[in-house]
């Protein structure tokens, strides 16, 4: 091995550096297609799980037949999509939330403290409309604080189901807000009243057959009437004007101007 | 310089094994040896590239200042491992992100740079090649032997496919979850290098070496 000048061993350096570059660069390239169809298969596997976690949201995802689930990073103060956030990348990053905006205590009857500014939420969607919207609920119940999602139908105002998928609620009594039964009957439950304002409530007993109030009302959970209270003040918070209120409301009026299902 | 034969090929599989003689590339062979079907692909990827990381220092040999020696090899191998992670991400996604950054760190698994220096330097193309496919194949070898032990009794399992039913499963294997965490490899290559030892005793070291008796190393084993 001859020790020639530096003219010729920085020229062998270059060399060695171009040639690799090319290859490094042309490796990145080929293959990029390859490797971007494999993150969308990982992201729709995730969501799909935690959609699948979701008693009743499941059956919701088989009878949507060839829907598909999208995410999407919702800025609540407007409820318009914040396109240039990138939705997986929040999830993976602060667990679908970003922006924290303190909330004075009149306005907390979830008791969460904050409220973030963009949310990933989950749609389901058939062709461009959306059939289902699944959204992160979470608020103080009894015990603890609960968190789980409220799927709400494409009109932006029926109730698909709910689901808790974390709370530490009294065994036995509170805890029931994770059993299918007392989640169904969330289902076909209405949210808002015709002047646009939050009419879904949890009561203790539910009115008469017929009576106006029916359809915005779902039984309480007997013996646990701080959890279902809970469960009452996060869903109307989550629903309202602080939550997702914004959001449903582009919803509602995408669904009433018929065919466009797009609230962006 | 010699012919190459197959005997370069077959050396480095037990008599001068990079893990169990040099004791070269124990980092990797700690981390990504709980499973089998990790320790396979890590083996594919080390054989990939150390196979042509050979090749390609030995075909730069007489080329290459010897004051840049170092770094072209670097940049060789490293050039080399980004296309084996991009390939992974692209064609075995899930094995790859559990690989995660091990396939990165092959840059520094001594076994590539020394083979490049000891060997693919001082030889020709085609040794070189058949060089770094042996040791490849023994430091893949090894990892399949450990990945394979550390399945099979702290998973029950082979490549996924359950052999002792667990007894969380409903069946009769006690798990050892020791072999579930990193050291037990160690335990694991303790015993092969003891075993590969007592077969061949050449390959015991010379008792006590005093400093001044000590032989410069090639590379510094990790």
């Amino acid at each position: 091995m001859a020790e020639p000048g530096p003219g010729r061993t920085l020229l062998v350096a270059l060399a060695v550096c171009g040639v690799c570059s090319l290859v490094v660069t042309g490796s990145v390239v080929l293959l990029r297609p390859f490797q971007v169809e494999n993150q969308q298969r990982e992201r729709e596997r995730r969501v799909r799980a935690l959609v699948d976690g979701l008693p009743g949201v499941s059956d919701l995802v088989e009878a949507a037949g060839e829907a598909r689930i999208e995410l999407r990073v919702v800025e609540l103060a407007t409820g318009a999509y914040a396109t240039s956030r990138d939705a997986s990348a929040l999830l993976e990053k602060s667990d679908g939330a970003e922006g924290e905006v303190p909330l004075p205590p009149e306005r907390d009857p979830a008791g969460i403290g904050y409220v973030p500014t963009h949310v990933v939420v989950y749609e389901l969607r058939r062709g461009d409309r959306v059939d289902t919207a699944i959204l992160p609920i979470h608020g103080q119940g009894y015990l603890s604080m609960m968190r789980g999602y409220l799927a709400v139908a494409g009109d932006g105002e029926t109730v698909r189901g709910i689901a808790f998928t974390e709370h530490h609620e009294t065994p036995g009594l509170g805890s029931e807000v994770e059993s299918p039964e007392w989640q169904a009957r969330w289902q076909g439950r209405r949210l808002y009243g015709s002047d646009g304002e939050v009419r879904i409530r949890v009561v203790k007993t539910l009115p008469a057959a017929g009576s106006p109030d029916a359809p915005y009302v779902v039984q309480g959970i007997s013996g646990a009437t701080l959890t279902s209270a809970g469960v009452s003040e996060l869903v109307r918070f989550w629903v309202g004007p602080d939550g997702f209120g914004p959001y449903l409301e582009r919803l509602r009026a995408a669904a009433g101007s018929e065919g466009e299902g797009d609230p962006s | 310089m010699s012919e190459p034969t197959l005997r370069t090929l077959t050396r480095p599989l037990v008599d001068e094994n990079p893990i169990t003689l040099q004791i070269l590339g124990i980092c990797s062979a700690l981390a990504i040896t709980r499973r089998l079907d990790t320790a396979l692909l890590m083996g594919l990827s080390v054989i990939f590239v150390l196979t042509l990381s050979n090749a390609s220092i030995s075909l730069l040999r007489r080329q290459v200042p010897r004051s840049i020696r170092l770094i072209v090899q670097i940049t060789v191998i490293a050039s080399l491992v980004t296309v084996v992670d991009q390939l992974l991400q692209a064609f075995a996604w899930e094995l790859s992100r559990q690989l995660s950054i091990f396939v990165g760190l092959i840059i520094t698994n001594c076994v590539v740079l020394g083979r490049g220096e000891s060997f693919a330097l001082s030889h020709g193309v085609r040794a070189s090649a058949l060089d770094g496919l042996g040791n490849g194949l023994g430091y893949a070898g090894v990892l399949a032997l450990v990945g394979g032990v550390r399945e099979l009794l702290g998973s029950g399992s082979l490549l996924g496919v359950t052999i002792l039913d667990r007894v969380d499963a409903g069946g009769w294997y006690q798990p050892a979850a020791l072999l579930l965490l990193p050291p037990s490899a160690f335990f694991l290559l303790g015993f092969l290098v003891w075993g590969v030892r007592a077969l061949r005793p050449e390959q015991v070291e010379a008792p006590e070496p005093r400093p001044e008796a000590a032989q410069t190393a090639v590379a510094g084993g990790r």
